[in-house]
């Protein structure tokens, strides 16, 4: 999609917000996002019913009761188990799971991993503020290791992982990272992830204001990527592991088919099966 | 009996197949260790002219095939003076216990004649030996060894040649061992099934078109066999990454409409019931079909016990009303399974079947279970622009639930607590209105008569449940005979509970026996909380995997504690 091109179109982002008020502090990154995300499904015409708005626990993962869409807000990391049950039963739902640092790679890092292994086409939302706020500031796996908090005095002394590297070689199919305080290029990047088929992993980097304030600092330390998105992982590998972790843009874009398998309810006929049986 | 390997219980599900062929009734059931080869294995079959639901007291045949591993065995296999123990001659020294119980060994040259014969095996010769033995034909045995053994390359004629030359081997020895003949039965009536298989079909039958699974003994067979099925139906068998993440896309495809189940054992019952909770506050049906092997932890996985009462009942975090049902045998898991899908989807609540090891790899010839009643579906909630209560109060406490796409029904199924409208709440009265509702509905379900199988009248009534049911109720018949009024109630649905139809059914009862295989007696402390008891009870509370025999309820029937 052209980058000068306004968003547009059939419904209005408003379609798909509900009357419930988000929880969030003033100034949270995640207003952003949310409203990012209405814009995106707006941008796509997707009817807010057939959009299923997956999340775990954490601020973020308040989103799905914020939508006028289908939402489930289950457990806490396993919002892509859930998501993949849901997308293989109905195929043709588009499917979003929408999670935070903590709960997409800590807690949930296996689904994450496996989520990005078998490519079932949704997308996953990661609104990065590199701290657990919900629980009131401890940190999660992409915190720097000396960032000092009540439950780790003088920091955890264990570097954060690179999460859009471990989603490269975990096999996702579309990688790329936007910034809350840029709502239009972050809906950019969701209406691709969205539109790509497969698994599409999108890591927002979205300040948390309450328990990181320094975060209110991204705004002069994003920059965009110079770069076209590559197809070759050799080359995103590079590029994600020499990152400083603030460009955003698309990293990758895979054509690995997407994981699809039939489910369905047509055929009751267990004749057959029961035959197997007779003695 | 043999090594891993050595097609012991290829042997034993010969010998079944080839009796169902001909009318008799059989159970076979398998004990083996957790080597993949090279372990030890034992097929336990028991056959009678009558349906065989459960283990007997005695065995009078011991096929041993080699003596290397026996000693792990002979707790789980009675013998006596009257036993006939037939035993390859290269399989090394028999063990002195088993030479202890008075059994008459009879030394034979399997090893060595299957050296001589092409294609032969030393399990086969035992296999031939064992169908002249007890008076099977011949004809249906090798049957049943072309339909299973062919694929392996074994030819028709090697096959009647071996099976001949191991029936000519009960020349050497005397013995008395022989069926009594079967009665006549009609054909096509008739099915050799396991435990697992049946739960699967049972699945299949109530409308399971998803699963998510991670493999586990002794589950696993369950998720294998019914894989390619669920594809042949439409539906789909999905391996997750672990038991966590199978319960969840469990809960996302039953979200989306499609009635869904995971098959586990305890380490992984363990690792799903946060999730399980999560599908008692958001409404969301599922079930779990929990196959019982020792615990805790890895325990034994390979052998039977009924220790996951507890945490199938009480294992949820919270105050949370869900299903547990139990199968009480090979054909029940079938039944059982199938009811826990209708009752799941027509209270979108979680249902937890507990089936064991015992049952679930266990293999028996019967009658085709009948087909269940339909059941009230899934209540669903059809598309509008009227105001939509996801979770509304209504009187049966069941509210419409609405599938994603439906235009105008949009809502989140939350794990938080919530309004009727499905808005997360922390409000007082929200949660206690949402608590009544969740527990109202499994309250005032009708669930008929399917409760528990009651067996008998009498004073003396014997509780129990799962697959110890079935040595109870031998135990049961035999006292009778002996001139003890009896009665039987064997639990399926353990909750919610029945406190009116037990009271029912225990009316007049003077003594309790509790009959379970836990180390703790959780069945026992089950009823002490949620059903009254005569004064006089007496418990039999044994832990795996040894199983309870009909003898010994049929001991502590007769003649008490004192005995």
């Amino acid at each position: 999609m052209n980058k000068a091109e306004p968003l547009i179109a059939r419904y209005s982002h408003k379609d798909y917000k509900s009357a419930v008020k988000p929880i969030w502090c003033p100034g949270c990154g995640h207003f952003g996002v949310e409203s990012s995300l209405f814009r995106a499904l707006a941008y796509l015409e997707l009817p807010p019913e057939q959009v299923a708005v997956v999340s775990g626990i954490g601020c973020s993962s308040r989103i799905p009761a914020y939508t006028q869409c289908y939402g489930f807000h289950g457990v806490h990391g396993r919002a892509p188990a859930v998501a993949t049950g849901l997308k293989l039963a109905r195929p043709e739902l588009t499917v979003i799971v929408t999670s935070g640092d903590g709960d997409a790679f800590s807690i949930g890092g296996n689904h994450f991993i496996h989520a990005c292994r078998r490519n079932v086409d949704m997308t996953l939302l990661v609104m990065d503020n590199e701290v657990y706020g919900m629980t009131k500031g401890q940190p999660s796996p992409t915190t720097p290791a000396d960032w000092d908090s009540k439950i780790a005095p003088g920091g955890t002394g264990v570097n954060p992982f690179a999460p859009l590297a471990v989603a490269l070689a975990s096999g996702a199919n579309f990688i790329a990272r936007g910034f809350s305080g840029d709502p239009n290029g972050v809906a950019r990047l969701l209406v691709e992830a969205i539109q790509h088929p497969g698994f599409s992993f999108v890591q927002v980097l979205s300040p948390c204001v309450t328990y990181r304030p320094e975060e209110k600092f991204w705004k002069k330390m994003v920059h965009s990527s110079s770069v076209e998105p590559t197809h070759d992982p050799a080359v995103a590998g590079h590029r994600l592991l020499s990152d400083d972790g603030f460009t955003t843009g698309v990293f990758y874009i895979g054509n690995r088919p997407t994981y699809t398998a039939t489910v369905g309810t047509s055929d009751n006929d267990l004749s057959a099966i029961e035959e197997e049986l007779a003695i | 009996m043999g090594s891993g390997g050595a097609g012991s219980i290829t042997t034993g599900s010969l010998l079944l197949e080839a009796a169902g062929q001909v009318g008799w009734y059989g159970l076979l059931t398998r004990s083996v260790g957790p080597q993949i080869r090279g372990g030890e294995a034992l097929a336990m079959v028991r056959l009678a002219p009558t349906p065989v639901t459960g283990h007997g007291d005695r065995y009078d045949v011991l096929v041993a095939l080699d003596w290397h591993n026996a000693s792990r065995f002979i707790a789980e296999v009675p013998l006596d003076d009257k036993s006939l123990i037939l035993a390859d001659a290269n399989g090394g020294d028999p063990p002195p216990a088993i030479l202890a119980t008075g059994a008459h060994l009879v030394t034979l040259p399997f090893t060595d004649l299957a050296d001589e014969l092409p294609g032969a095996r030393p399990n086969l010769l035992a296999l031939g030996m064992l169908s002249e033995l007890l008076g099977i034909s011949m004809d249906s045995t090798t049957q049943a060894v072309i339909r299973t053994l062919s694929d392996k390359g074994l030819s028709a004629a090697h096959a009647t040649d071996a099976l001949a030359a191991g029936g000519q081997l009960t020349t050497t020895f005397p013995h008395t061992q022989r069926l009594a003949p079967p009665k006549p039965r009609d054909t096509g009536r008739y099915w050799l099934i396991t435990g697992n298989q049946a739960a699967a079909l049972g699945a299949l039958r109530g409308g399971v078109r998803f699963a998510a699974v991670y493999p586990i003994t002794p589950a696993t067979d369950l998720s294998e066999w019914m894989a390619p099925r669920l594809q042949k139906l439409g539906g789909q068998l999905i391996q997750a990454e672990d038991e966590i993440a199978s319960m969840n896309m469990v809960l996302g495809a039953s979200f989306g409409g499609i009635p869904s189940m995971t098959i586990t054992s305890g380490p992984g019952l363990a690792l799903m019931t946060e999730t399980l909770g999560l599908a008692v506050a958001a409404e969301v049906p599922a079930v779990v079909v929990n196959v019982m092997r020792g615990g805790p932890s890895t325990g034994i996985p390979t052998k039977s016990e009924q220790s996951d009462l507890n945490i199938a009942l009480y294992g949820l975090h919270g105050d949370a009303p869900h299903l547990v049902l139990a199968s009480q045998s090979v054909a029940d898991c079938l039944t059982t399974t199938q009811w826990a899908v209708q009752l799941s989807e027509a209270l979108q609540c979680p249902a937890i079947v507990l089936s064991d090891q015992f049952m679930g790899q266990a293999l028996t010839i019967c009658e085709r279970p009948a087909p269940l009643p339909d059941a009230p579906p899934r209540r669903i909630a059809s598309a509008g622009s009227d105001r939509y209560d996801r979770y509304a109060l209504t009187e049966d406490g069941i509210s419409p639930m609405a599938i994603p796409g439906t235009l105008g029904r949009q809502h989140t199924a939350d794990g938080l607590e919530h309004n009727a409208h499905g808005t997360p709440s922390s409000g007082a009265a929200d949660h206690l209105a949402q608590l009544n509702k969740r527990c109202t509905k499994l309250e005032q379900y009708d669930y008929g008569d399917a409760w528990a199988e009651i067996d008998g009248e009498g004073e003396t009534v014997v509780l129990t449940w799962g697959s110890t049911a079935a040595a109870v109720l031998e135990a049961a018949t035999q006292a009778r005979a002996s001139g003890l009024a009896v009665k039987v109630i064997a639990l399926r649905l353990l909750s919610p509970t029945q406190p009116d139809k037990m009271a029912l059914a225990m009316r007049g009862a003077r003594r309790a026996l509790v009959v379970e295989q836990s180390h703790s007696a959780q069945f026992h402390h089950f009823l002490r909380a949620y059903y009254p008891l005569p004064d006089q009870v007496e418990v039999i509370s044994r832990p795996g995997p040894l199983p309870i025999r009909p003898g010994e309820v049929l001991n502590l029937l007769l003649h008490g504690n004192q005995s």
